[in-house]
């Protein structure tokens, strides 16, 4: 049907070639009793034109970034995706290969790999990085896991409250069957406090993870709480924004050990939350911790430069159970978008792009603090996103303004909303928000 | 002529040179940050123009073997046609622009297609419950574990702590049972290439929470008794999980709940044809028993009326497992899969996936043995020993030499009871012609110069590359 | 050191003890069965282990082979030279090939460990 080939001659010459009357003799390894002896109840196959119809209409109940000015934000983000980006993702050579278990016959994949681990070195200013892992979520278990390791601390781990809340739970669950004690540091005033950290952390501890800029938008004190963790002898898990970067000190010039985000500012599409990218760098000395593929450089045998999956005892087809991580794939299609869209930017997009977020976040800002009723939640330094206290329900004020063509950003908690401006929001855009903001709100 | 690029990015850039160009600023705010905060300068990323980039990338791409340029019998990893319109589609704006919190209200149409691609996995698994969240196959095997930990937690039977493995397993399954704190013991495989029952048994105790199977296995073998070992496991208060690997050779033939697992995970990048993007993004959903279902990860998509929902009030649920609700790009498109084929579609393609493999097998196992199994199912395990005995040509070489000829390698030295294994998957999605040309590049090889196939690739990008030197002295990023 | 008259563990390392202090590596057995070693992976000193734990490794690219300390005690000394030049496993496993030392616990029981002739006998055996 719609994806064989073969025609009923072939069938037949098939059959004969293997010794068997039918294909069902061929199924009879199979235990009679445990057939299923009726079709699967599933909708009846499509051609391509009626599942093209089908799912457009089903995409159109949908509101989207395309539908509606987007200003939520909370981990994903609407960042502009150059043309370039899908016009090398959209190639079959890389999106229809797999594993590059051949390596002579996979030199693009593995090229882009260590491109990709490359351009992560330099954004972040650590020493190595792999080839990627899931998400972002994901990622801060795994590089827990690896503070875990290294430290041989396996009682505590301490984490911000200003974590993205689902990274947290990611990692609540992870720890949940290693007998790990998992201590949320409280962020009543938008950043964490470093005497507050210095308190939770102990000679059992093996890891302090903060975000920066954090869940809420806000700029953390990295600084402080790299020297506080370090004093204690535990691993400072940075989690970053990529984008942050343009401006932004990096995760190695203030002192994290470990540093991991999530990609999918890096030219991925929204898309309902995955595929995303987990990026994951650290120090040198922690390279044979690192989960997940790595790519190597080395030389075939005439001596030409090329590149192989490398330091793979670590992984779980060698080690089995006593693997640094279950993690087989890595994201390696998004890996090469983030690669093509960091090279697209180059250092100077890069740093125009997150100068443009933080320009406009402070502008819309400052627009939506002029609403009656509307202030800051946090009085603290943000990046591109901002939580606003308001006087009414959040849900509701958000669906008028989702009425209005506004997704206009994340409820946290009974009173606030986080406020995502990147740099595609024009100035226009922002002034309609804000206007439409406070007519629903003086309603 | 130079007409391939194998120059790092960082080696073409050029300062100065750019490709994409930022909007000049619209607003008259500053940008806020304190100085403290900021860098002196952005990271030294590569700067080249456009045509620079776009030729690096296509050139590079053209190193690579895919299915859209090569037959690709990678064992265990069923290497099928990954099709055109899937790639359109989920690229609608209205599917691709979704932002994952949106409020539910404002995304119906995503959550319709979620909510019946988790009950398509339910009806093709016979397993009633499904969680569409685990990243991948992987994640998927561990989340798994997590679901049964918690619901022995439940019960308050902590001294289930042991998880059995079959020796023939992925290395994923003992490293996934380590990550969820359970003590993963080996089960051996019998002389016929499937489980031996009495091992089997000798190691169910008390203890045994989960005894994780492949079935059809690696092998391409169906485990007949599968009902049997079913029953011991659960006569010993444990439970059977399914990798579902395997699943392309059993669409609509037989289903794991019927004969006797608890869960399973699908790789919907296999069986449901997500591309497989050079290694990932997969994407691992699990289907479990009703017993089970209160544990799995939150949110599931749930359907009140005519209304979809994401449900996250499940007080007994694992949590999460990764951010968000799982990798929608991939599961859209095996949803797009089982709407296009429909039931006789899908059982179509376990057919021809299994008629595909025994003819492949066939025309090779002469010059190839293949040591276990009359037939196969969707895949087969043929081995080189015969050659590297008489003639010193290793599977390695085979493989090699394939690339030669514009194929790629079978999965090669595994699983590892077959020695000098080349493991084949063909497909369901590959012509007998094809099948045809890989036989006989196959028989011509075993008559090539062993001297000649010791070096070979000799037609690559590349020829084999030192592997020693590169774990050994590792470079692992540009350097200055 | 002379392979005769030093003491064995079945997962191949050698031991020879001198008053408290225990000097491990791996037989020329073990040694010739690890082609191309890409990474040795020492114990630190000052480290707790205890006989019959793995703590540390032997890689190979395809392969990594756990280390098991022979006896209970602290690690006291960790062979460098061998973490730089892994060669030295295979060209001098008795000597220069020498991988960690303990400094044993008192009364660490050295009564499993197998003799020359009886480890010589576990090889044969295992090579089958």
């Amino acid at each position: 049907m719609a994806y064989t080939l073969l025609t009923p001659a072939d069938r037949q010459e098939m059959l004969k070639a293997v010794g068997a009357s039918s294909v069902e003799q061929l199924l009879d390894q199979i235990p009679a009793d445990i057939r299923l002896g009726r079709p699967l109840a599933l909708p009846a196959g499509l051609c391509e034109q009626d599942l093209t119809e089908l799912t457009a209409k089903l995409a159109a109940k949908n509101c989207s970034a395309d539908s509606h000015v987007c200003f939520l934000g909370g981990g994903a983000y609407d960042h502009f995706i150059p043309a370039v980006v899908d016009a090398i993702a959209s190639r079959g050579e890389y999106y229809t290969a797999y594993t590059p278990y051949q390596a002579e016959a996979s030199q693009g994949t593995l090229q882009v790999g260590f491109e990709f681990q490359s351009l992560i070195c330099e954004l972040t200013g650590l020493d190595v990085a792999n080839a990627s892992l899931y998400d972002g979520a994901s990622a801060v278990a795994e590089a827990v896991l690896m503070a875990r390791a290294l430290t041989d601390r396996p009682g505590k781990v301490v984490i911000a409250g200003s974590v993205h809340p689902e990274y947290r739970a990611t990692l609540a669950t992870y720890l949940t069957n290693l007998s790990t004690e998992l201590v949320t540091v409280p962020v009543p005033s938008g950043v964490v406090d470093p005497a507050e950290i210095r308190k939770h952390v102990d000679a059992n501890t093996s890891a302090v993870v903060v975000q920066h800029p954090n869940f809420f938008g806000c700029l953390e004190d990295v600084e402080q709480i790299a020297a506080a963790t370090k004093a204690a002898g535990a691993l400072f898990v940075a989690v970053f924004d990529p984008i942050s970067l343009g401006v932004l000190k990096r995760p190695g010039d203030y002192g994290a050990d470990i540093a991991v985000a999530e990609g999918q500012g890096l030219g991925v599409p929204l898309g309902f939350g995955g595929p995303y990218l987990g990026i994951l760098a650290c120090r040198q000395e922690y390279v044979r911790k690192i989960p997940g593929r790595i790519v190597g450089q080395t030389t075939d045998r005439r001596g030409k430069r090329c590149w192989v999956l490398t330091l793979q005892t670590r992984e779980q087809h060698i080690r089995r159970d006593k693997a640094t991580s279950n993690i087989c794939t890595n994201q390696a299609l998004l890996a090469l978008r983030a690669s093509v869209y960091l090279t697209a930017l180059g250092p100077a997009g890069l740093r125009e792009t997150a100068d443009l977020c933080a320009r406009k976040a402070h502008y819309a800002a400052a627009q939506l603090a002029k609403i009656p009723g509307v202030k800051l939640a946090y009085d603290k330094p943000f990046f591109k996103e901002f939580v606003v206290r308001v006087p009414g329900d959040p849900a509701k004020l958000l669906a008028d303004l989702r009425a209005d063509g506004f997704l206009a950003g994340l409820q946290i908690g009974a009173h606030d909303i986080a406020v995502a401006v990147t740099e595609k929001r024009s100035k226009d855009e922002i002034d309609r928000l804000a206007a439409a903001w406070a007519r629903r709100a003086a309603r | 002529m130079k007409t391939i690029a194998t120059e790092l990015l960082n080696e073409l850039s050029r300062k100065g040179r750019r490709c994409h160009h930022v909007p000049a600023s619209d607003v008259e705010a500053d940008h806020g940050l304190p100085a403290s905060a900021l860098s002196a300068a952005p990271p030294a990323l590569p700067e080249v123009g456009e045509i620079d980039l776009i030729r690096h990338f296509v050139n590079l791409s053209t190193r690579n073997m895919a299915i859209d340029t090569s037959f690709y019998p990678l064992g265990s990893c069923t290497m099928k046609y990954n099709p055109k319109r899937h790639e359109r589609l989920a690229g609608l704006p209205g599917l691709a622009g979704v932002h994952p919190l949106q409020p539910d209200d404002s995304c119906q149409g995503m959550l319709q297609i979620m909510y019946e691609m988790q009950q398509f996995l339910c009806e093709i698994s016979g397993l009633p419950a499904c969680s569409l969240q685990p990243a991948a196959g992987a994640q998927g095997e561990l989340t798994a574990l997590y679901v049964a930990a918690a619901y022995f937690r439940h019960r308050k039977q902590t001294h289930k702590s042991r998880v059995l493995v079959p020796d023939s397993a992925h290395g994923t399954n003992p490293a996934s049972a380590a990550l969820a704190g359970f003590e993963a013991v080996t089960v051996k495989s019998g002389p016929d290439g499937l489980v031996d029952v009495n091992d089997l048994a000798s190691k169910l105790d008390d203890k045994t929470a989960v005894f994780m199977i492949t079935n059809p296995n690696t092998l391409g073998l169906f485990e007949s008794r599968i009902v049997e070992i079913a029953k011991r496991v659960h006569d010993v208060g444990g439970l059977v999980y399914l990798d579902g690997a395997n699943m392309n050779a059993i669409l609509g033939l037989t289903r794991p709940g019927d004969f006797g697992a608890d869960m399973q995970h699908y790789n919907v990048h296999k069986t449901f044809t997500g591309p497989h993007g050079g290694g990932g993004p997969g994407s691992g959903p699990i289907t479990v028993r009703d017993f089970l279902e209160p544990f799995l990860p939150s949110p599931m998509v749930v359907k009140d009326g005519d209304r979809y929902r994401l449900d996250s009030d499940r007080p007994l649920s694992i949590g999460r497992v990764r951010g968000y609700f799982g990798t929608i790009g991939i599961l859209l498109r095996g949803w797009f899969y089982i709407r296009t084929l429909g039931a006789a579609g899908l059982r179509e393609v376990s057919e021809v996936a299994v008629l595909n493999a025994n003819y492949l097998r066939e025309k090779v196992k002469d010059i190839y043995a293949v040591p276990y199994g009359d037939r196969c199912l969707h895949e087969f395990v043929a081995s080189a020993k015969k050659l590297r005995a008489e003639k010193k040509i290793s599977a390695m070489e085979v493989a090699k030499r394939l690339l030669d000829f514009g194929f790629h390698a079978p999965t090669v030295y595994f699983p590892l009871v077959v020695p000098e294994a080349l493991m084949m998957e063909p497909t369901e999605t590959e012509s007998k012609e094809t099948l045809d040309q890989f036989a006989e590049v196959l028989r011509t090889i075993a008559g090539e110069d062993a001297a000649f196939l010791k070096e070979a690739p000799h037609t690559t990008a590349i020829s084999r590359p030192d592997e020693v030197k590169a774990a050994k002295e590792p470079i692992l990023h540009w350097k200055r | 050191m002379d392979p005769k008259t030093l003491r064995y563990t079945k997962t191949h390392e050698w031991v020879a003890v001198d008053g408290d202090v225990a000097t491990v590596g791996v037989s020329r057995f073990a040694a010739d069965l690890l082609n191309d070693i890409t990474f040795v992976g020492l114990p630190a000193t000052g480290k707790a282990v205890s006989a019959g734990k793995d703590c540390g490794a032997i890689e190979t690219v395809k392969s990594a082979n756990d280390l098991y300390s022979p006896v209970d005690g602290e690690i006291s000394a960790a062979n460098h030279e061998v973490a730089t030049n892994p060669g030295l496993i295979q060209e001098d496993p008795y000597g220069q090939g020498w991988l960690f030392k303990v400094k044993m616990s008192p009364g660490a029981s050295l009564g499993h460990l197998l003799d020359a002739a009886a480890y010589e006998e576990h090889c044969a055996n295992e090579a089958h």
